[in-house]
């Protein structure tokens, strides 16, 4: 019999297939400090998985995710799909999607670039190459792959 | 053209036909900036000069062009007396220089500053400079230098001299030069070789790029040499710098070897680089180079902002 390792939610948003260690970092993304304090988060490492080989699972109650947070995922955790839960039923499923551009998401890599002074600007991104995934500073110029320790 | 009332940040910015056009109207303008004769299309224009960090060149140049094109500058030349020394962002400087003036033109010390300030102005906004970006009028007049002496660009063999890693000259002007079909080869100790990004770049282009850290075997059968500083400050070790600096030092010496035709450029202002000596040759077209800064600028300004011919003859 298969074990039930996290407990269904009623209403909220599931991200399964994240790539295996990087639930933590989807968390942070999330902003757990910032969801109902009656709501419960589950997160899943190491769980087995056809496609992955080994994968990370994070469920969150009554939250449906932004779309600049969907983009965070997207750019750290590419294969990861998401389920919007409502009444216990999946009512929509889908891959994470990566956008021509992504605003204020990440921080510029570049020290002098003008989006990291005090100026009243977010950074912005557009993606230049897709699998793998590069992005290029809409101000600078500048390309970034490590995208983990890069988010804003 | 199609240019009137578009912002110049990067030479990725203009299409091989827009450089071309931009090329062919410079050239028109030489009489022009020599002061042989006159025009007004930027008449009643006012081009705000907005020069964060110091410069010479640039500046006058950008000056001379819109007053030889019967227009009037504002400008900023020093950072520290404009309201940013009290804590104004340059977003918001941008935007107040923008309601004086009809076109800005800027030079800044962070990469990206040129790009925020074409967003922050509903004027057209031509960089000139953004730290160890973008210096899209430079390449231009780069170009022109070419065309002038070869009378085209395609197929030309240029050697890239030098520090290719922090000059940002060099950057654009690669990818100037590949739009062009050139063949680029690229010269630097490997301390301060092309980054990986910008050679990534060139051959997505479709450049011809082939690395010679020797500078008399990149010389060979090339047209142009050019040549970039060395930067004292970018090297811990003054020995190591003494060493590197001596190897990539043209001489009339040096020149003997090369094609008769070869023109030797340099952005200036040089720090050795190129010894006094190359001045007198044939070879020597950095001060040509210069001028041409004020008819290239000259055209830039007049096609985005130009307006009919008056007093023109």
């Amino acid at each position: 019999m298969r074990e039930l390792k996290i407990t269904p939610i009623k209403n909220g948003t599931v991200i399964d297939h994240i790539s295996n260690g990087l639930a933590l970092e989807v968390l942070r993304i999330l902003g757990v400090q910032t969801i109902d304090k009656d709501s419960t988060v589950s997160v899943a490492l190491h769980v087995r998985s056809g496609k992955l080989g080994w994968k990370d699972i994070v469920k969150v109650e009554n939250m449906e995710l932004s779309p600049r947070k969907s983009n965070a995922i997207a750019l750290i955790a590419p294969t990861a799909t998401i389920s919007i839960i409502r009444d216990f039923k999946v009512r929509e499923k889908r891959p994470v999607d990566l956008p021509e551009r992504i605003v204020g998401v990440l921080r510029c890599p570049n020290p002098n670039c003008i989006t990291n002074q005090p100026e009243p600007v977010e950074s912005e991104f557009e993606v230049t190459q897709r699998r793998p995934t590069v992005l290029t500073c809409a101000y600078c110029d500048r390309e970034v792959e490590d995208f983990l320790h890069h988010l804003a | 053209m199609t240019l009137r009332g578009r912002d110049l940040i990067s030479v990725r910015d203009l299409s091989r036909e827009e450089i071309e056009e931009l090329l062919a109207s410079a050239r028109k303008m030489i009489p022009y900036a020599e002061g042989t004769k006159a025009m007004h299309p930027l008449a009643n224009k006012i081009v705000a000069m907005a020069f964060f960090e110091p410069s010479t060149r640039t500046r006058l140049s950008f000056e001379s062009a819109v007053e030889r094109l019967g227009g009037t500058c504002v400008t900023i030349a020093d950072a520290s007396v404009t309201s940013m020394r009290k804590g104004e962002s340059l977003h918001d400087t941008i935007r107040m220089l923008s309601s004086y003036a009809d076109a800005i033109v800027i030079r800044h010390p962070s990469e990206g500053s040129a790009r925020l300030a074409a967003r922050a102005s509903d004027r057209p906004v031509v960089n000139a400079g953004d730290g160890a970006g973008q210096h899209p009028t430079q390449t231009l007049l780069d170009l022109a230098t070419m065309h002038e002496a070869f009378g085209t660009l395609s197929g030309l063999k240029v050697v890239l001299l030098g520090d290719l890693k922090f000059g940002r000259t060099v950057h654009s002007l690669a990818q100037a030069l590949a739009l062009f079909g050139c063949e680029v080869v690229l010269s630097s100790p490997p301390s301060l070789a092309l980054p990986d990004q910008a050679r990534r770049r060139l051959r997505q282009s479709g450049a011809r790029v082939t690395d010679e850290e020797d500078v008399r075997r990149a010389m060979k059968d090339a047209d142009v040499l050019y040549v970039t500083r060395i930067q004292k400050e970018r090297f811990g070790d003054l020995a190591e710098y003494e060493k590197v600096a001596g190897s990539y030092r043209i001489d009339a010496a040096l020149l003997q070897d090369a094609k008769p035709r070869l023109i030797v450029m340099h952005p200036l202002p040089r720090a050795g680089e190129i010894a006094p000596d190359v001045d007198g040759t044939p070879h020597a077209a950095y001060f040509r180079q210069s001028f041409l800064a004020v008819p290239v600028r000259m055209a830039l300004l007049d096609a985005i902002l130009g307006g009919p011919r008056r007093g023109a003859g």
